[in-house]
């Protein structure tokens, strides 16, 4: 290829194959909220510190600010916006609304998905794990015990 | 961000082409959790990117190849970390590997990425200088090989010339049982640049190496051959000064995390602390 300022790509995004024109300066961010209208996943520092944009490539949890959409080409994405199917809450979702884990709720998209992240990899976490698993997700409101018994409660049900 | 070109090379020629072509005006991608910050900031304007993380040679990933495990420019922090042949035989690289930034960073943040960019605190280059990595560089006028000692020049600032990319970072086997350590002081738990931060091994013929970042313009190497820091059984007296003249290498300075005072007094703390440790794992081995 030669090198360009716009380009072709493709990508799955939470089970459906999209195709898009984008511009290579864009973050992977912008793209799946400007023009997928994916608008879950939040910018919040956009330098790697908070992890409001945390979403899932390849099934690895990264900050969607530090990735340029191209760089994304080829690859399974799953946003926020994956974790419920059907209109049902996914269980990490219902654990975080019944122990309101959410305050103001900008943050928790990607604790979320920080979250989706540590349970596949470690179902059966301890306390220390969570928070271990969430290091890189801030919490502006320090709703951090709602959030560790949340993920705690989710690692319960799905294992019930 | 200010746009850029574009382009996605496969193979090592091509990169090399490029960046001969571009010079300052290209930069390459890996992980890019520097990079993207920079261009965020605008504190790099290049006119291209270079994403090399479909350059088959970068991308072999990490293999055990003539005495040496060789870590591909494209291999993560997390696929450093999880390997079994670097967990056995450079725990410390292991430790220093586990707390960068945060998870979401190590997915993505390569571990030649961390030694390219040449920062004084670089946590990786502390354990990577220990262990006598060495970094294959190629260019247009063929490979190279550069002990990471030689290969770090300053703040950002490496031997890497116009057209020269680095393809791989390798260590070499360790040949006798040897007992590492990797410290670091931090202002909170992830997500944080090093005040100090340091590797300490001690090796079975009593030689005692550190290795110092974030106190210095580049991580730097001490060695002690006396064998008076390996023994814990030696001259109390003794043994602190051989630490001081290993410290007394470093030049810390007063920056937004740390006084130069508390950064001079950490070095003593973490160094007794890192050296303790390697001497457990040492006799562990």
């Amino acid at each position: 290829m030669m090198p360009a300022a716009a380009m072709a790509m493709a990508f799955t995004v939470n089970g459906t194959v999209r195709t898009l024109e984008v511009a290579t300066h864009h973050t992977l961010l912008d793209v799946l909220r400007d023009m997928l209208d994916l608008t879950g996943t939040k910018e919040c520092c956009a330098e790697g510190e908070c992890g409001a944009c945390t979403l899932l490539v390849d099934g690895r949890s990264v900050n969607s600010c530090l990735m340029l959409a191209v760089e994304a080409d080829g690859s399974e994405i799953t946003t926020v916006e994956g974790l419920a199917s059907n209109g049902e809450l996914g269980p990490l979702q219902q654990a975080f609304l019944d122990k309101g884990a959410a305050q103001c709720g900008f943050c928790i998209p990607g604790q979320l998905m920080s979250a989706q992240a540590l349970l596949a990899r470690n179902p059966h976490p301890t306390v220390e794990e969570v928070h271990d698993g969430l290091v890189g997700n801030l919490c502006r409101c320090a709703g951090y015990q709602q959030i560790t018994e949340a993920v705690l409660a989710a690692a319960e049900s799905v294992n019930r | 961000m200010n746009s850029f070109s574009y382009v996605r090379p496969t193979t090592v020629d091509e990169t090399v082409a490029l960046l001969d072509e571009y010079g300052t005006d290209a930069k390459l991608l890996a992980g890019g959790t520097d990079l993207l910050v920079n261009l965020r900031s605008h504190r790099m304007l290049p006119r291209l990117i270079i994403d090399v993380k479909r350059v088959a040679e970068l991308t072999t990933g990490i293999e055990e190849a003539d005495g040496a495990l060789r870590i591909s420019a494209t291999a993560s922090m997390t696929d450093v970390i999880g390997d079994e042949r670097v967990r056995r035989y450079y725990p410390a690289l292991v430790e220093a590997a586990a707390v960068v930034g945060s998870i979401q960073i190590r997915n993505r943040a390569t571990l030649a990425g961390n030694v390219c960019n040449a920062s004084p605190a670089a946590d990786t280059v502390p354990a990577l200088l220990v262990y006598a990595s060495e970094v294959t560089v190629i260019g247009r006028s063929g490979t190279r090989h550069v002990l990471l000692d030689d290969f770090l020049v300053g703040p950002g600032e490496t031997v890497l010339e116009r057209g020269e990319i680095v393809t791989a970072i390798n260590l070499p086997i360790p040949s006798r049982p040897a007992g590492a350590t990797f410290g670091r002081v931090t202002r909170r738990r992830g997500v944080d640049l090093a005040t100090i931060s340091l590797c300490c091994m001690v090796d079975s013929d009593g030689t005692t190496t550190f290795a110092y970042g974030a106190v210095a313009p580049r991580p730097f190497l001490v060695r002690d051959h006396s064998g008076l820091l390996a023994d814990r059984g030696a001259d109390e007296r003794a043994r602190a000064a051989t630490l001081r003249e290993m410290i007394g290498h470093a030049s810390p300075i007063t920056d937004v995390r740390a006084s130069a005072e508390y950064r001079q007094a950490m070095l003593d703390v973490m160094s007794r602390r890192a050296l303790d440790g390697a001497i457990d794992r040492l006799a562990a081995a």
